[in-house]
């Protein structure tokens, strides 16, 4: 049975959340995420959850914190500036092992910014942010469906890895609204579960006088055993990135340049594409769909015949340096704007162009590095 | 023979690593004992500080989170939503609550969250060996206020007990002291008033307790004492703040007025005109 509905990307992934099993929801007003906020308090007393609007997002990520360490599937959604006040709560809740959601829809910075859409948030949400060794699980998505249906997936790969899970939107996706099926979203979870804690007996739900004490906590004045805590979430990341690499490859297989771009950038470059056809460039699409872990091995692959790379960002380039990272044979390119502006596919292309047309000139499809 | 004295059973046998004549020792077993006799161990959950405190689950056999820095009242409001039965307490000295967690302390007791604070108020920073505190009493003097605290340059202490007890939302704020047999009486039966209010679902309420840091002072334990009674009682005085009744007003939003929704959906700015490129 399909269950197709028009929807805001903030709508779909604040729907999402409730039907993954979540039933409280702490956050603090900012554009351009204010519409998760509002379908919450729209919608939690009715379902006899809880929405609460905290006096900041360092409380609200902290009520996170006491909830997830509680037993329950919580969330708590931001913008740029928002995240940023969370990271310490985000440490805290890694290094507690405890699993939530947060969304952050990312508008450009730095400091107040401004409320259009930006991709300037990867480095804070992608290499830590907060302080410590430890790590976020990323999904970034690019339509309106998957605002939904990766929201329900951060909740299940939290659970599973006991992690902190995020999905990094930005103003467009939040704002825009797509036709959305939720089918695939109710798939993974049981509703019968929802105020049913068994499965994670490690949660502070009251001793009953039954069983030893349960201690949520992530201090640790002993070296030796820190180091031991911090060597085991390590083999947890290690079991995410085995197992949890997203991507997409969109277009021709043997194509001259390779975008690379996820999110809003990722739909600009599938008009681009279309658009060098009638140059008579072949470009093909990588898109990571998890920002970590980041789909190393799958980008080399993509990568492995084209002439050049592209990276599309909006933002002055922060993903390029994970694509830096795992490319080192093919020049690589970047085409972005800030500020809230929006890469037009016309100026992604001349960048496509020009970097075909470079190699044409050398005679060579060698790179020695440095040109971008 | 008739048991008279014993350890109340929610403590542990861990000795605490607090120093000599701390009364953060004294406080917890008087917590301890009041949670043994409300008979509510295999429900409370506590939420330990960053502070001298910190450790404190390892002296409570009930169940713990220990919290980032003056965030225990937002830990403490998550873990209450979620188990509205069970009873919630946060644990915190004065920079704990009075100073880098302020907005938590002042949001938690105007929403008047159903949990119980214990408020330790030891007029100095503790675990950071030393520094001034926000209850740091003027020409005291401490690591950061070497010719005693002035106003001009680091303004007064701060009554939470007052400031609070002028908020609507919290039932029940005492000011306590341990330094004497009658004042721990009075901080066990303010404690069991306090938890009570829990217990029924009253709301929000916080027993502040006068402290001594005789390591940080620089005096021995009855000296310290001694200070606490000639010093720090007039500047924080004891009593009972507020104890009221609350109406906590609760909508039916089940049967709620649809109309009225859809008149808070449209008052929002447009965003609408933000269009995908695509
Ligand atoms: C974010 C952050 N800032 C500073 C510290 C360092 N710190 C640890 S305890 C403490 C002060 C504790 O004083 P108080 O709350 O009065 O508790 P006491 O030790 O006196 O019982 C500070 C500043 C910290 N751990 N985290
Ligand atoms: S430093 Fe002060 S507050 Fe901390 S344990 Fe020692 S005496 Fe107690
Ligand atoms: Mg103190």
């Amino acid at each position: 049975m399909s269950d197709k509905v028009l929807m805001k990307g903030n709508e779909a992934a604040a729907e999402a959340a409730i039907r993954a099993g979540c039933r409280y929801f702490f956050g603090y007003p900012i554009t351009p995420q204010t519409e998760v906020s509002a379908y919450m308090a729209k919608k939690m007393p009715k379902i006899d959850g809880v929405f609460l609007q905290a006096e900041s997002e360092v409380a609200a990520i902290n009520m996170v914190f006491g909830a997830a360490g509680a037993g329950a599937r919580a969330m708590t959604s931001t913008s740029s500036p928002g995240f940023s006040l969370k990271q310490e709560g985000v440490s805290y809740i890694a290094g507690a092992d405890l699993p939530c959601v947060i969304l952050d829809v990312v508008r450009a910075g730095p400091g107040l910014g401004g409320i259009q859409a930006a991709q300037s948030d990867y480095f804070q949400v992608t290499k830590g942010g907060g302080h410590g060794d430890y790590r976020l699980i990323v999904l970034a998505p690019s339509t309106v469906q998957e605002m939904a249906t990766f929201t329900a997936l951060a909740f299940d790969l939290a659970d599973k890895y006991r992690n902190p899970a995020l999905v990094l939107s930005d103003g467009i996706l939040g704002q825009m609204m797509e036709p959305i099926d939720f089918d695939d979203v109710e798939a993974g979870f049981d509703p019968s579960k929802i105020r049913d804690f068994s499965d994670k007996p490690w949660a502070t739900t009251g001793t009953n006088c039954k069983r030893g004490q349960n201690l949520i906590k992530s201090i640790n004045t002993n070296p030796v055993e820190l180091e031991q805590e911090n060597i085991e979430r390590y083999a947890k990341y290690a079991e995410v990135e085995k197992n949890e690499k997203r991507c997409e490859t969109i277009g021709v297989e043997n194509a001259d340049v390779l975008f690379v771009a996820y999110g809003t950038s990722a739909r600009i470059c599938k008009n681009t594409i279309e658009l060098l056809k009638k140059e008579r460039v072949t470009a093909k699409l990588f898109r990571p769909i998890t920002l970590w872990p980041f789909p190393d091995d799958a980008l080399k692959l993509a990568a492995k015949n084209v002439k050049a790379v592209v990276v599309v960002e909006m933002s002055h380039g922060q993903m390029i340096e994970d694509v830096r990272l795992n490319i080192q044979d093919k020049p690589i390119y970047f085409s972005g704007r800030s500020g809230g502006m929006i890469p037009l596919p016309a100026d992604i292309a001349k960048v496509a162009i020009d970097a075909v047309s470079v190699i044409k000139n050398d005679g060579s499809n060698t790179y020695e590095g440095g040109r971008e | 023979m008739e048991k008279v004295f014993s350890k109340p059973h929610v403590l542990t046998d861990t000795p605490t690593h607090y120093c000599p004549g701390c009364t953060h020792g004294v406080i917890h077993r008087i917590v301890a004992k009041v949670i043994d006799d409300l008979g509510i161990e295999g429900d409370t959950i506590g939420i330990s500080p960053v502070g001298c405190a910190v450790f404190m689950y390892n002296y409570f056999h009930c169940d713990f989170q220990q919290a980032a820095h003056g965030r225990a009242p937002a830990v403490a409001t998550g873990v209450k939503r979620v188990h509205p039965d069970k009873i919630v307490f946060t644990y915190q000295g004065d920079g704990d609550l009075a100073a880098i967690g302020t907005a938590e302390t002042v949001h938690a007791a105007t929403r008047g969250e159903n949990i119980t604070i214990v408020y330790i108020n030891n007029s100095i920073y503790g675990m950071t060996g030393g520094q001034m505190a926000p209850t740091t009493l003027m020409g005291q003097v401490t690591q950061t206020t070497p010719y005693g605290r002035e106003a001009s340059t680091q303004g007064f202490p701060i009554g939470i007990a007052e400031m609070l007890s002028t908020l609507e939302g919290p039932s029940y704020i005492k000011r306590c002291a341990v330094d004497s047999i009658k004042h721990i009486k009075d901080t066990e039966e303010s404690l069991r008033v306090a938890f009570q209010r829990q217990i029924d679902k009253k709301g929000f309420s916080l027993v502040e307790i006068l402290s001594t840091c005789p390591t940080n002072w620089g005096m021995p334990p009855l000296e310290a004492m001694e200070w606490e009674r000639e010093n720090v009682f007039k500047v924080f005085p004891l009593g009972l703040y507020k104890d009221k009744e609350i109406n906590f007003y609760h909508k039916d939003v089940a049967n709620a007025d649809e109309k009225a929704i859809k008149a808070s959906e449209n008052s929002g700015t447009d965003c609408d005109s933000i269009k995908e490129e695509d």
